[in-house]
């Protein structure tokens, strides 16, 4: 029996469609977007504008401005917004563009791990820098 | 595909306007400042690791394919952040009201996506005078 075209069985096509449709958890995935792109916006700028007083800075200038607290801690928040917000956007690229199954389940698993990582590896440079500081002991 | 079902036109029936530049250009380039965390990541374990490391990283900032990844990463940055903000007010429901959809009126709608252009064009070129100004000054 087949009332419409597609039809598999005798379920009714309003049991299909709600079979189908979206995985029901999109909201978090959303609002972390915007709340981390929210954060972004002057960390960024700011990142930009510690860059640019650090051209040409020799090593041991590198090193303590990385070490001044309030330094520190804004790239640390840095790091984790950054990682955080690219994880979400390159999840969506995957999902519209792998349809590769295997592929695209391989990619998303490294994808959380690799965030992760870079998130922790970022923290712990920063830490590290921070707290072996001679400047201000 | 186990059902047949319809599929909406694709792109190639849409005439392009900024609209569509401004969607494709915002993933590319989060894509590519997805690799530019990782420059931010080598650059503070090289940090961390000590003087020898952070040169290698520097030299690499310094070379030629450095300065023109960083000039990219750079309005990368402002596109992604500028188009951001108009995302957000979008997210909010700004900028649909019917005046700014009708096409007799001034079309604010489209409008917003070549600020952002422009935007992120000017504020990069004013961040790189900036540091071409504060590199000279250091050599001299």
């Amino acid at each position: 029996m087949s009332a419409y075209p597609g039809q598999q069985g005798l379920r009714a096509p309003l049991k299909n469609v709600r079979g189908l449709g979206s995985a029901k958890s999109g909201v978090r995935h959303w609002w972390l977007q915007r709340v981390t792109a929210v954060a972004l916006i002057p960390l960024t700028i700011w990142f930009l504008w510690l860059l640019a007083e650090l051209v040409h800075a020799d090593f041991p200038a590198v090193l303590a401005a990385i070490a001044q607290p309030v330094h520190a801690f804004f790239l640390i928040v840095l790091a984790v917004c950054l990682f955080w917000h690219g994880a979400l956007g390159l999840q969506v690229i995957i999902e519209d563009y792998v349809h590769t199954r295997w592929l695209e389940i391989t990619l998303q698993i490294a994808l959380r791990f690799g965030a992760w990582l870079g998130a922790l590896a970022c923290v712990l440079a920063v830490l590290a820098v921070w707290l072996t500081s001679t400047a201000y002991h | 595909m186990a059902h047949a079902r319809p599929l909406s036109p694709h792109l190639g029936i849409y005439r392009w306007r900024v609209n569509m530049w401004q969607s494709t250009l915002h993933r590319v380039t989060g894509l590519f400042l997805c690799l530019g965390a990782l420059l931010v990541t080598w650059g503070l374990i090289a940090a961390a690791s000590g003087e020898a490391a952070w040169n290698v990283f520097a030299g690499f900032c310094g070379s030629w394919i450095g300065i023109l990844l960083l000039i990219l990463w750079t309005w990368s940055l402002w596109f992604h952040l500028c188009n951001g903000i108009q995302h957000l007010f979008r997210d909010a429901g700004r900028g649909f009201d019917a005046a700014q959809r009708d096409h007799a009126r001034p079309p604010d709608y489209f409008a917003t996506g070549w600020i952002v252009i422009a935007a992120s064009v000017v504020l990069t070129i004013l961040v790189w005078v900036v540091l071409i100004v504060r590199a000279s000054g250091a050599a001299a």
